[in-house]
């Protein structure tokens, strides 16, 4: 769907994260191969948001190491602006910014960081619009979107950068039923692209359908992992087994 | 007219007198007025950014000095810090504008209006959704450029009103200027009323004075609302067909 760059895996390794001496994750060792996509799943306050938000260092990890590629971007000098242009995130709140029209809130980051200058930034962002449906949308504000397009719009907005590994948090929770399709089938083509993508989702199917590999968070802590046949079909752990009989 | 009825009205509302000062507050006046409310509101809101800025430091030795300027300059009546800087600047030495009081006084509310402003700036800018700063920096914008092209005009959107009450105080202040005292064609609003007021005798160029000092605050109330609905509907849906879906309410996980 998009062109982008040779596709990097990530690694994270014992990652613990504590708020205030409450532990939040405790020691999340996983590998997310190259051009593959890891859904992660569990209940609500397991972690999966901050799991996911270490990997850019959205938060920062108590303890472990995140490789992504083969850089160690946990390691103290990593110029993680340089590392967070190559990892695009998505969130549950679309979080565009409401001020500026929505080929701006693409072309900035093309601007600013990639240094592109801003003819070619609205040529990419004019593109990549277009990719999503919404070029004729570019000169509204965010806010007279619908939040399926404005999900779309983000969506847009970090893949104009062209990442080597996309983040979703939750990226169609806030959205009305009838709009979560479209942007599930927009990270679907996404993922069959060859893109690393690391999704946070309460969308079973989708994690069915699209997952190489499903990973299950409790409590902070990785209770069982493996292909979705093997998670949804055969769950190990009893608290899988409950998390996904309350999930039907 | 019952005796004390009329030197009520010939103390404040002796037409005269008004229409006597009224041409020299309007050319000499005003103009000073606005000139020192202007280099205020400049100072005030280039270093009421930088302290708002510092303010919301998590570093100690960036945010308390930035706290001590706050609670210093706000604490203080305006008219010793306006002694303070205005006399004490150039008898400490200190004479970066040479003998010229007027640009102590502008130096003196400017800094009382910083920290004013930088308060209010500080408000708007944590007003912003934690959510702005996460996305613009996950797409790698540092944390400078991130609060110069998201926070920060966000932040300052939401505050104008708040920063129009400022502009009248600035404009009020600049009255107090007068006690550095100013050469004749220096002179603002409050300075010639008061000693037009000397001369006569009255208090009318006083009266004068406040419908002048009406005049420009009250039109500023109104046209900086004005401007705050404007920029309000440029990020509201237009008169346009709405899209299918109303956005739905954002939740943050
Ligand atoms: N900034 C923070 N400060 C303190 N505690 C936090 C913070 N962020 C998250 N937590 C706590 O960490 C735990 C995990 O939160 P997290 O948002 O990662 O869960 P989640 O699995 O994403 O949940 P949900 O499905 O509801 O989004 C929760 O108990 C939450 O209260
Ligand atoms: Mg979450």
């Amino acid at each position: 769907m998009v062109s982008h760059r040779p596709s990097v895996g990530v690694r994270t390794e014992g990652i613990t994260k504590a708020f205030d001496r409450n532990p939040v994750l405790r020691d999340i060792t996983l590998t997310v191969d190259p051009g593959t996509t890891t859904c992660i799943i569990g209940p609500s306050g397991s972690g999966k948001s901050t799991f996911l938000r270490c990997v850019n260092r959205l938060e920062e990890p108590s303890s472990g190491r995140i490789i992504i590629g083969d850089e160690d971007i946990t390691r103290a000098g990593t110029d993680i602006d340089a590392v967070r242009s190559r990892v695009g995130m998505v969130f549950q709140g679309f979080n565009l910014f409401p001020h500026m029209t929505v080929l701006r809130n693409i072309t900035l980051a093309l601007t600013r960081v990639k240094r592109m200058p801003t003819d070619e930034a609205v040529h990419v962002a004019e593109a990549q619009l277009d990719e999503v449906g919404l070029l004729d949308m570019k000169d509204r504000r965010p806010a007279q979107l619908s939040g399926g397009q404005q999900q779309r719009v983000a969506i847009a907005r970090a893949l104009a950068m062209r990442p080597q590994v996309m983040l979703f948090d939750e990226a169609t929770s806030a959205l009305d039923p009838e709009l979560v399709k479209g942007i599930l089938e927009i990270m679907k083509r996404l993922a069959k692209s060859g893109m690393t993508m690391m999704v946070v989702t309460h969308e079973l199917r989708f994690a069915r359908e699209a997952a190489h590999q499903v990973v299950f968070l409790d409590r902070g802590r990785m209770i069982e992992r493996g292909p979705p046949q093997q998670m949804f079909n055969a769950p190990a752990s009893a608290r899988l087994k409950e998390f996904l009989s309350q999930m039907l | 007219m019952p005796e004390g009825m009329q030197r009520l009205w010939r103390t404040f509302f002796d037409v005269d007198q008004i229409l006597a000062v009224l041409p020299e507050l309007l050319a000499v006046g005003v103009p000073n007025t606005l000139l020192l409310a202007l280099i205020a509101v400049v100072i005030g809101s280039c270093l009421g950014l930088v302290v708002a800025m510092m303010l919301i430091s998590r570093s100690a030795s960036v945010r308390l000095p930035a706290r001590a300027f706050v609670d210093v300059f706000r604490g203080l009546p305006v008219i010793l810090t306006i002694y303070l800087v205005g006399q004490g600047l150039p008898i400490a030495g200190i004479r970066i504008f040479g003998g010229n009081s007027y640009a102590y006084a502008a130096l003196a509310l400017g800094l009382i209006e910083a920290a004013y402003i930088s308060e209010i700036f500080r408000s708007g800018i944590q007003s912003v959704e934690r959510g702005q700063m996460e996305a613009s920096r996950s797409l790698g914008l540092s944390y400078f450029e991130t609060m110069r092209w998201v926070i920060v005009p966000q932040g300052i959107r939401r505050v104008l009103p708040a920063l129009t009450g400022q502009f009248i105080h600035i404009i009020k202040g600049s009255s107090l200027v007068y006690l550095l005292g100013l050469l004749p064609d220096q002179r603002e609003i409050f300075s010639i009323a008061s000693d037009a007021a000397h001369i006569s005798g009255t208090l009318s160029p006083l009266v004068a004075a406040g419908m002048v000092y009406l005049c420009l605050t009250i039109p500023l109330t109104y046209a900086v609302n004005a401007f705050d609905r404007r920029l309000r509907e440029g990020e509201r849906p237009l008169s346009e067909p709405a899209p299918a879906v109303a956005p739905a309410p954002a939740h943050q996980s």
